[in-house]
């Protein structure tokens, strides 16, 4: 079955925008990406139909909010391959499930001397919180390099590796750079000395089928609203054994069991970490993206984006003075680049005139700029309703820039 | 592509590729850093005042193209001006690039080659680069110790 990129767009009301009268050219999935009509009805939906508070009501309406809801988890569920519902706690994002693992189980385990072992091309949501447990438990913060093309230091990291090391916070795939990183071997090599491992998913759930089990990942986090879905809304997959020692994140309504003013039992999982009302709605509409993206297919998706990744890399090595930041053997979905000594924001400025929406500056990894010498990038970054006539779009435009900078 | 033109207009370019008193001085009496976390730009601004009165003015600055030559063209306007004055003129160049209303021509003229910046109304995403280095100078003459920042 061919990739019929021209009926998904269909599928994508925002794409039919215009905007400064040129047509919309979204390249800024990897910031966030755009929502399929079956995710905006799904929200539509919920609100129309299925909408109560979950978890509590006796009536029908909160029944059926709860099953839609936990219907959502089970697909989320299947799609990471995780053995248990109960491993699937719904978080804001990303950021909140970093901060959870971080608050409640890092700051619980690790003690003074303990190693925490990150990478250069981190996200700052994957480098700040650990920085929060270095200092309430005097844990010590490793950092494992890459070299040029972005990717990560094998034996650098290997290196780092130590009795003492307790956890490996990496990310599956570089936000700034593309670059995959080979993480089943470091969830093994972690593993052999005894560390857990989190894993950064955000920009690996679009593009790349995970299996937490095959990966045997110890955490795993994502964000909802870069797989298609609503922002507001993200999941922490933990291993259940790891979750049930944790210690609750926030205290409040949904994660109890029995409250009296001298002491409280928590909920089972997921609930235990789900204090409050939950983003009903994100939640079943995150239901619906991932049912979009696996309807498509992943497979399918990341052989689009791969074909579309190497035809850009191409024509962007065509337009004079492009460097490409990030030129790992393994990358996904991600062109991260400068154009001569044109300032990122000036690029970002002239393409936007153009229609074409890219994301310009540090990306929230200051370190890796750091790594290359340089203050920020272009990043054009792919979503599964990409084409070519839009890349080319990018390399025309780019040439534009050049012409209104004189270069 | 003709607003394109208006914010990059020969001048800024100028500006930005042959920044006017850029560098460290040697006695740099008063400085500021400032800073834009969203994109990264940085700037640092050196004021040495005399009885009031900007005497020499340089800058230091990472950052696109706006940025660059609000800098630039800022050092060229404050030097020799009092330090009083440098603030009304930040002011006006201020209100001229936030305000939503039309700029009247003798505010324009007023405002001397900085004019060529008035572009950047057009790009609200924009004005803070425009803006940094002037905010930065501000601190500067307050002897701040602060860092500047945009956010």
């Amino acid at each position: 079955m061919t990739y019929d990129v021209a009926k998904i767009r269909r599928d994508f009301p925002i794409l039919g925008e215009e905007v400064y009268g040129n047509p919309l050219v979204y390249l800024d999935n990897g910031a966030s990406a755009q929502k399929p009509s079956a995710v905006i009805d799904a929200i539509r939906h919920t609100y129309e139909h299925e909408y109560a508070n979950v978890h509590r009501g006796v009536h029908f309406m909160s029944q059926r909010a709860t099953d839609a809801m936990e219907g959502a988890r089970e697909t989320v569920r299947a799609f990471m391959n995780a053995a248990d519902t109960k491993e699937i706690i719904f978080v804001r994002g990303a950021t909140e499930g970093i901060n959870l693992v971080a608050s409640s189980w890092a700051e619980m385990e690790l003690k003074a001397g303990d190693e925490i072992i990150l990478t250069e091309m981190e996200h700052h949501s994957n480098i700040v919180p650990w920085q929060f447990v270095r200092d309430r438990t005097g844990a010590v913060i490793k950092v494992a390099p890459i070299n040029d093309a972005g990717e990560l230091m094998m034996e650098e990291f290997e290196k780092l590796l130590s009795p003492r090391t307790r956890l490996v916070a990496i990310t599956h795939v570089s936000n700034a750079l593309g670059t995959v990183v080979p993480v089943a071997d470091i969830v093994r090599m972690a593993h052999d000395h005894g560390a857990k491992v989190l894993l950064d998913g955000c920009q690996a759930v679009p593009h790349i089928a995970v299996d937490v089990q095959a990966l045997d990942a110890d955490f795993y986090v994502f964000s909802g609203h870069k797989l298609y879905g609503p922002s507001g809304i993200g999941v922490l997959y933990g291993k259940a054994d790891l979750l049930n020692a944790m210690r609750p994140y926030q205290g409040g309504g949904e994660m109890i069991n029995v409250v009296t003013f001298e002491e409280t039992t928590y909920a089972e999982l997921p609930y235990k970490f789900e204090a409050g009302t939950p983003h009903i709605a994100g939640a079943i509409a995150l239901g619906a993206a991932v049912n979009y993206v696996t309807g498509i297919g992943l497979d399918r998706i990341a052989a689009h984006e791969n074909d579309l990744l190497a035809y850009a890399t191409e024509r962007l090595r065509e337009v004079n003075s492009v460097r490409l930041i990030g030129t790992a053997a393994e990358k996904a979905a991600i062109l991260s680049f400068n154009l001569g000594d044109i300032h990122p924001h000036d690029v970002g400025t002239i393409l936007d005139r153009e229609g074409i929406a890219v994301r310009t500056g540090h990306h929230c990894a200051q370190p890796v700029m750091d790594r290359y010498d340089i203050a920020a990038t272009v990043r054009a970054s792919f979503g599964l309703y990409n084409t070519r006539a839009e890349v080319d779009a990018l390399a025309a435009s780019l040439r534009k820039v050049q012409e209104i900078f004189g270069a | 592509m003709s607003d394109l033109r208006d914010l990059y207009q020969d001048v800024i370019l100028d500006h930005s590729k042959n920044p006017r008193n850029e560098g460290r001085p040697e006695n740099p009496g008063h400085e500021a850093k400032g800073n834009n976390p969203l994109c990264g730009d940085k700037v640092t601004v050196y004021v040495a005042i005399n009885d009031g009165v900007i005497e020499d003015i340089r800058f230091e600055a990472r950052g696109c193209a706006i940025s660059v030559a609000s800098a630039s063209m800022m050092s060229e306007l404050a030097k020799g001006k009092s330090a009083e004055d440098v603030k009304a003129m930040f002011n006006d160049f201020h209100e001229a690039v936030t305000s939503k209303e039309p700029i009247a021509p003798e505010k324009i003229e007023k405002l001397d080659k900085l004019a060529a910046l008035i572009g950047v109304r057009e790009f609200p995403m924009r004005v803070k680069c425009a803006t940094l280095p002037w905010h930065t100078m501000a601190a500067a003459i307050d002897d701040s110790t602060q860092q500047v920042t945009t956010e």
